[in-house]
Parts: C-alpha cells; sequence; structure tokens
C-alpha cells in the first residue's frame, strides 16, 4: 500500500513538472453548460452561440461593454442628423476578415441588408426593423438611414445578432466562423470543445492570450473536480449550488455580478380569473421574495418590482409596492369573490430557478388559497405550449434580453398584456433618443407594469462566475450574453 | 444452420423496419417546434414559418417518412437541424468515443466479474463467497454518478493522473486519449462487474450440481480442471446474454457518466437532439442503435452455438 502511494506521488510529481510555467501563462480553458447549435450568431437565439464568438470573433459597427455601455467597434465615431433619421458611421480602415479579405463599408451593407431582408432568419430581426436604407458613401463611411428615430438604433447595432460577416463567408458561419475580432476560430470538438487563437492580423489592440478553448461541461457536477484538477480555470456562469466548496478557497475567486434576466411569475392576463386585477395584485402580495431568493438562488440575485435590472441606468425601484402581506392578498381575493381560494396550474421550464422557485412559490400561494398543481415541461414543450399557444396560467421564466420592456406591449406576446397607455408609452420611447426623455418614459412603463401586477416580479438573475485567482479581464456583469476575452490576461 | 441464419436474418430486417415507423411515429407526437428553438423568444411567428420550410419540416408526414426511411436503405441519414451536418459525421464523430468507451467497460467488467464469479461459486456459502458478493452488491446499489465523482476527486484532483473529464480526440495521441477514458470507463464496469460477477456465479452453481460434475470428480480430475473445463464452458450461455445486454447499454446509455466526464459520447448526442427537438438526428441515432442491438443479439445466439455443440446440431 504505502508502495503504491510513493509510486502514484512520483508520477503526479512528475505529470505536475511537464506544466509548470515561469512565465505567465497566455492559455485558457473556460467551461460553459450548453454547446452552441452552430456558430452564426446571426442565425440563431442560443446564447451559447455569443457566449463563443461575441467580441471574441464576431464585431459590430458598435459594441456593448461590461457595464451594458454602448462603446465604438468597427465604425470609429459616428454622426446622427438633426432629425435623429440618418446615422453616418465612420469606419476603421486596414480590417482585415480571418480568410484574409478586406472589410470596408459594403460589408456593413451587406451584413445589415442580409439581416433585414425578407427570407432573413435572423432571431432578432426586430432589431433591424426601423432600417430604411443602407448606403456606402465610400469605402470607410457607410450612411443608415432609419423609417422613423429609434431611440436604441446604437445599442441595436451592438447585439450579437447585428455583428459584420463578410459576403464570402456568410453561408459557412455556421460551421467555419470568420470575423474581424482579435480571436480567430481554431476548431470545434461537437460535444467536446471550440477552440480560438490569437489573430495575427487584429486591426486594434491585440489580444493577450494565445489560445482560448471553450469546453463544454453540462453537469454542475463536474464543475468542482474541474477547476480543482486544474483542467478549466474559469467557469464565468457557475452553479449557485456549488460554491460552498471553492469560495473559501484562495486559488479561485467569486464573482457575483448582475445579468439583464428578469425572473418572473408569468401570468396568464387573459385567462379567468388572472383577468381580474385583484387575483394578480393577491398573487403579489403572496409572494415573498427574499424567500424566493434563498431557495432557488443560493440567496443571490436582487429582488425586482417590475420588469428592469437594477444594474440599469433607467431602474426605478418598485420592489415596496407589494410587500409580502398574506391578509392583504386574502383581502383581495375576498373581492374578487374568490374567498374560498382556486386551483390553477404552473408549468415549470427545466432550470433550477423555476424548478426550485415554483416549488416555494406553490407554497407561498396555497398560504392564501390558491392551490397550484406543478407541472414540468422541457424547452420544446414550453414554447410550444406557454410561449405559442398560451396554454397555461401561471410559469416561471427569466426573460434574459436586454432593455425588453417592449415585450409588454407585443401583440400576441404570451403574457395576454393589453394596456393602451403602456403601449403608447412604448411607441414613444421607439423615437425618443433624448436621454432624459427616455429615462422619464422608462420610469412611467415600469410604473405601469406594477401597477397592473401584470405577472409575479421576482428577482434579477444573478452571474455567479468563478475563475482562477490568477485571472484578470473577464466580465463581472453579463449585460448580454458574451464572455468577452479581449482584456483576459494572467498574472504574474 | 443455413436456414436459421436466414430466419434470424429475416426477422432482424423485420424489427428494422418496425422500429423506424414506431421511432418516426413517436417523435413526430412529441410536442415542440423545432424552428422556434433555433429561434428564440423574440421572433415573430413569420420568420419560425419560413424556417420551418427552409428545414423541409412543412411537408407532408408520410412524404417525410419515405424520404428518411429511404435514405436510410442508402445509408443516408439526413442532415442534423440544429448543426446543419450530416448526421453520419455528427455519429461517427460520437462512436469514436463511445465504442472504445464501451469496448473498455467490457473488458474491465469480464475480467474482473468471471474470476470473481469463479471464486464465489467455488467456496460457496463460505467467508470468501459472502465477502465477495457482499461487495457486488454494493457495486450494484452504489449510484454511478457518485462513484464517478468519488474517482474523479481521488485519481484527478488528489493525485492529477489523470484528466477531471473531457476527452482529447484521438488526434492528440493515442494515450492521452485513453487516459481521458479509464475513469470513465472503470466507473462503468463496476456496476456492470457486480451484475455479471452474480450472475456467472448463479450460472455456475446450478451446473455444479449437475451429474455429469459428480462424474468428472468422481473419475479423478482435480477440482480447479473440472470448474474451468466443464462448469464454467456450460455456464457461459446466460453471461454471454448479460454480456450483449450490456454491451448495448454502454454503447448509449451512459448518459450520466458521460455528463459528470463530460465526454462527447453518443448518449449525450442523443440527449440534447431531443432538448433541442433535432428529430432527424434522433430518428437516425435510435435506428442505428436498433440496428446494432439486433447486431449484437445476432451474434450472442452464434455464439452460443460456439460454447454449446448440442445448438450447432439440432439446427
Amino acid at each position: 500500500m504505502r508502495l503504491w502511494k510513493t509510486i502514484l506521488a512520483a508520477a503526479a510529481l512528475s505529470l505536475a513538472a511537464g506544466t509548470s510555467v515561469f512565465a505567465a501563462r497566455t492559455d485558457l480553458v473556460i467551461g460553459i453548460p450548453l454547446e452552441p447549435p452552430h456558430l452564426d450568431p446571426t442565425a440563431g437565439a442560443a446564447a451559447a452561440i455569443d457566449e463563443v464568438l461575441y467580441a471574441n470573433v464576431f464585431e459590430g459597427l458598435t459594441r456593448i461593454g461590461p457595464n451594458g455601455e454602448v462603446l465604438p467597434d468597427l465604425a470609429e465615431s459616428w454622426t446622427i442628423s438633426d432629425d435623429g433619421k440618418v446615422y453616418t458611421f465612420k469606419l476603421h480602415t486596414g480590417v482585415k476578415f480571418h480568410d484574409g479579405t478586406d472589410f470596408d463599408a459594403s460589408d456593413v451593407k451587406f451584413s445589415l441588408d442580409r439581416a433585414r431582408a425578407d427570407n432573413s432568419v435572423n432571431a432578432q430581426k426586430g432589431l433591424f426593423a426601423a432600417i430604411d436604407a443602407v448606403d456606402v458613401v465610400d469605402p470607410a463611411t457607410v450612411k443608415v438611414t432609419l423609417k422613423n428615430p429609434q431611440g436604441s438604433f446604437l445599442y441595436n447595432m451592438g447585439w450579437g445578432d447585428a455583428v459584420i460577416v463578410a459576403p464570402e463567408s456568410a453561408e459557412t458561419n455556421k460551421e467555419k466562423p470568420v470575423g474581424t475580432g482579435p480571436f480567430k476560430f481554431q476548431s470545434w470538438a461537437k460535444g467536446s470543445s471550440i477552440t480560438l487563437v490569437k489573430s495575427d492580423t487584429y486591426w486594434g489592440t491585440p489580444a493577450s492570450l494565445d489560445k482560448a478553448e471553450f469546453r463544454i461541461v453540462p453537469d454542475a457536477a463536474a464543475y468542482v473536480p474541474a477547476l480543482l484538477s486544474g483542467d478549466i480555470q474559469a467557469f464565468p456562469f457557475f452553479d449557485p449550488d456549488s460554491l460552498a466548496q471553492v469560495k473559501d478557497d484562495p486559488r479561485f475567486k467569486v464573482v457575483v455580478g448582475s445579468t439583464e434576466g428578469e425572473t418572473i411569475l408569468s401570468i396568464n392576463n387573459k385567462k379567468p380569473p388572472f383577468d381580474k386585477l385583484q387575483v394578480r395584485q393577491a398573487i403579489s402580495y403572496a409572494l415573498d421574495r427574499k424567500a424566493i431568493i434563498d431557495g432557488a438562488s443560493a440567496g443571490l440575485g436582487q429582488p425586482i418590482g417590475s420588469h428592469m435590472s437594477p444594474a440599469n441606468k433607467d431602474y426605478v425601484d418598485l420592489t415596496g409596492r407589494y410587500p409580502h402581506d398574506v391578509a392583504k392578498a386574502k383581502e383581495l381575493l375576498k373581492e374578487a369573490g374568490l374567498e374560498k381560494g382556486f386551483k390553477a396550474t404552473l408549468k415549470l421550464p427545466p432550470p433550477g430557478y423555476a424548478r426550485l422557485g415554483g416549488e416555494i412559490i406553490a407554497s407561498q400561494l396555497r398560504d392564501v388559497g390558491i392551490d397550484l398543481e406543478i407541472i414540468p415541461v422541457e424547452w420544446a414543450q414550453w414554447l410550444d405550449q406557454v410561449f405559442t399557444k398560451k396554454d397555461y396560467d401561471l410559469t416561471i421564466v427569466s426573460h434574459t434580453e436586454p432593455n425588453d420592456i417592449d415585450i409588454y406591449s407585443r401583440k400576441d406576446y404570451y403574457f395576454n398584456y393589453d394596456n393602451p397607455a403602456f403601449d403608447k408609452l412604448i411607441a414613444d420611447l421607439g423615437v425618443t433618443s433624448d436621454e432624459a426623455k427616455r429615462k422619464e418614459l422608462l420610469g412611467q412603463a415600469q410604473k405601469i407594469l406594477a401597477d397592473d401586477a401584470v405577472v409575479g416580479f421576482l428577482y434579477e438573475l444573478p452571474k455567479v462566475g468563478v475563475w482562477d485567482a490568477k485571472l484578470q479581464g473577464l466580465w463581472e456583469n453579463a449585460p448580454i450574453q458574451a464572455n468577452d476575452l479581449t482584456k483576459v490576461k494572467w498574472s504574474e | 444452420m443455413t436456414a436459421y441464419l436466414l430466419k434470424r436474418l429475416a426477422i432482424a430486417l423485420a424489427t428494422l423496419l418496425l422500429a423506424s415507423m414506431v421511432v418516426f411515429a413517436v417523435l413526430e407526437i412529441l410536442p415542440g417546434d423545432p424552428a422556434r428553438l433555433m429561434l428564440g423568444l423574440n421572433a415573430s411567428a413569420d420568420q419560425v414559418e419560413l424556417l420551418r420550410n427552409q428545414m423541409g419540416l412543412n411537408a407532408p408526414l408520410a412524404w417525410r417518412y419515405l424520404h428518411w426511411a429511404g435514405g436510410l436503405l442508402s445509408l443516408d441519414f439526413g442532415r442534423s437541424y440544429t448543426y446543419s451536418v450530416p448526421v453520419i459525421d455528427l455519429v461517427r464523430e460520437r462512436l469514436a468515443v463511445s465504442l472504445p468507451l464501451a469496448l473498455i467497460a467490457l473488458a474491465l467488467s469480464t475480467i474482473i466479474a468471471i474470476p470473481v464469479g469463479l471464486f464465489s461459486a467455488s467456496r460457496r456459502g463460505r467467508a470468501g463467497d459472502t465477502i465477495s458478493m457482499g461487495a457486488a452488491q454494493l457495486g450494484v446499489a452504489v449510484p454511478n454518478f457518485w462513484f464517478a465523482l468519488m474517482l474523479i476527486y481521488v485519481f484527478a484532483v488528489w493525485l492529477r493522473l489523470v484528466p477531471a473529464g473531457g476527452f482529447s480526440g484521438w488526434s492528440a495521441g493515442i494515450w492521452p486519449a485513453l487516459k481521458s477514458l479509464l475513469l470513465p470507463a472503470v466507473a462503468l464496469a463496476l456496476p456492470q462487474a457486480a451484475i455479471l460477477a452474480r450472475v456467472t456465479r448463479s450460472a455456475l452453481i446450478e451446473v455444479l450440481n449437475e451429474d455429469y460434475i459428480r462424474t468428472a470428480r468422481a473419475k479423478g480430475l482435480p477440482y480447479r480442471a473440472v470448474l474451468w473445463r466443464h462448469a464454467l464452458r456450460n455456464a457461459m450461455i446466460p453471461v454471454l446474454t448479460i454480456l450483449g445486454l450490456q454491451f448495448a447499454f454502454l454503447l448509449a446509455g451512459t448518459i450520466i457518466i458521460e455528463n459528470v466526464f463530460y465526454l462527447p459520447g453518443l448518449g449525450r448526442l442523443v440527449f440534447q437532439a431531443i432538448t433541442q427537438r433535432d428529430l432527424i438526428v434522433v430518428e437516425s441515432v435510435v435506428m442505428l442503435l436498433v440496428a446494432a442491438v439486433i447486431a449484437v443479439n445476432l451474434l450472442v445466439d452464434l455464439s452460443y452455438a460456439v460454447v454449446d455443440p448440442r445448438l450447432r446440431s439440432r439446427q
């Protein structure tokens, strides 16, 4: 036995010696939970696509920074006409795609026209809806004319779905992505990992890392051993429930940030008895957000009172609108003629926040007399039954798209919510670029949603990242779904 | 023998045809639209319809079945909806992990189980038997993902002999690839070995009670020779049956172990395809597995004839 241990220890030492380094490392292995279905950010909604490629391989006219701000990217600068309808972008020159072809204004025109074309299957086609025409002025200047002024246009152009692609490679980006970013795609071992390497022809500040590998680790149980063994050095989206094993370990850094994910108890506003305001308000009073956050999110995540991230500059704190008050909830149900309570269903998609949160919410609503039957569903079923066919009473889901308060004004959206006053606000917002005015409108919009108790607002999904303590430059927050590696480096 | 073979083949083909219909029908009634899944919450209904047309999902059911089944005949398994590459390429990549893993696990399981079963049967009711069968009971009962995590903590985190998970790919060299399959193979093999050891033991005990064993002993053959030459060979039929079942399971039923070790195996491909409603991948892989199970069963049937000459002459 002793001999065995000696042999094993010697073998381990010799292996460890082989990997010791003296200079700072330039490689990184990042763990991601889901594999992207393909590698073209302009052709799919899966967050995993952007989490590998955004800012690393592909770039847009603008980009979203670590705190949700709009930054110049391939466009060096821009001017906006006085009527807010014409955007003239000055582009960087000397930019090359990874396949060696040159980037210029015609690529911008191609990309935007492709995304908004009739036969486009861009998952965020709405981002381009306001564009009337895209004109090439000269190779370094492009002019975008809008149908009407759009307050969020520059932000929209920073989405992963609006990145600039080349006509030569657009059709093959799904398998072999070709962009202009500081990293170029090297290989994709399906089911296993995607490897990026530094691009030698990058136009901007070159990346510090020479190689970055995104390794797909679907099971949260594998996160901790992968970190401890050193196989994987960063999990930007860690499992909150496994934190206990790493949070006191000085070799790792635990970073809790915010996302754009409003986690809500969605209510079918047209289905009786949820069409009654008192019933929806009763539900809001019945919810104890703290207990939900503690139980479903390991105590991490900020409570919300309307559909806006607390990290957003236009956030209004409405969490006091419906304090946890069982007596008040019962009183409202009585007003609605439901003092005996009622039965309803709660459909839960697979993520932990829904499955765990659902159990807690069911017990909280039982306290006021609402008896929920829990129905677990897969994502495909959820999309089909709840989102498309609106066959549901209540469901829990995190709406992770940034700045998406406008979903409440969409016709035929699964909330079945219809309020002309709210729709008017959103329409006004669409044509307002003035920051102060926008803030005012967004504040009103948040307040209407809270007053109408359209859904049960729960909490902002936290971003829990765990990585090697020597690693610097990974994003703390997730204003959009991305793992931006452009500034990541190893200390020492 | 030839008639026997032909009959088995005909049954196998009929099973395949029936399975293809069942698999296709079952997956088609599954709720969920692959196009909506790809486009997410912000896409309009028109756009989803457009993508459905592009993916060929709006064609009539019967036409799609014939198209798919016809493709299978010419070994064309179609293209994945989500990955948009030929399904056969996906399967080939995954088999490069799953097949060696299943074979290593099966070999390990056999190497452990047969001697343990022999040992136990020959010491029936004595301390050695009780201990080894107790261990086998434990092996069956311990959840394999827990056992896998323990292996990872000891050999990957503490001793750092092997990676904690992932697969380096065969292009990175035989040894690194084998290293990343070693722990998963052990984690898979142990519960299988436990089952196999129990089957081996009970089959042997039954045989050891036969008259011809007594006769062999009576004519003076040493116990060891009786055990190996007469008893084991006669006890092989149930053992081979279980081995065949285990191989089919190891090929695609190992999703939990693949997840814990984040291996890109066949089980995960199917699982992922189901959640993404990549129906063509699910349908084709399930058909391949049906074919594999049928083939293995055929092989097992043939191997009966090898171990038992009586079966050969009877046909």
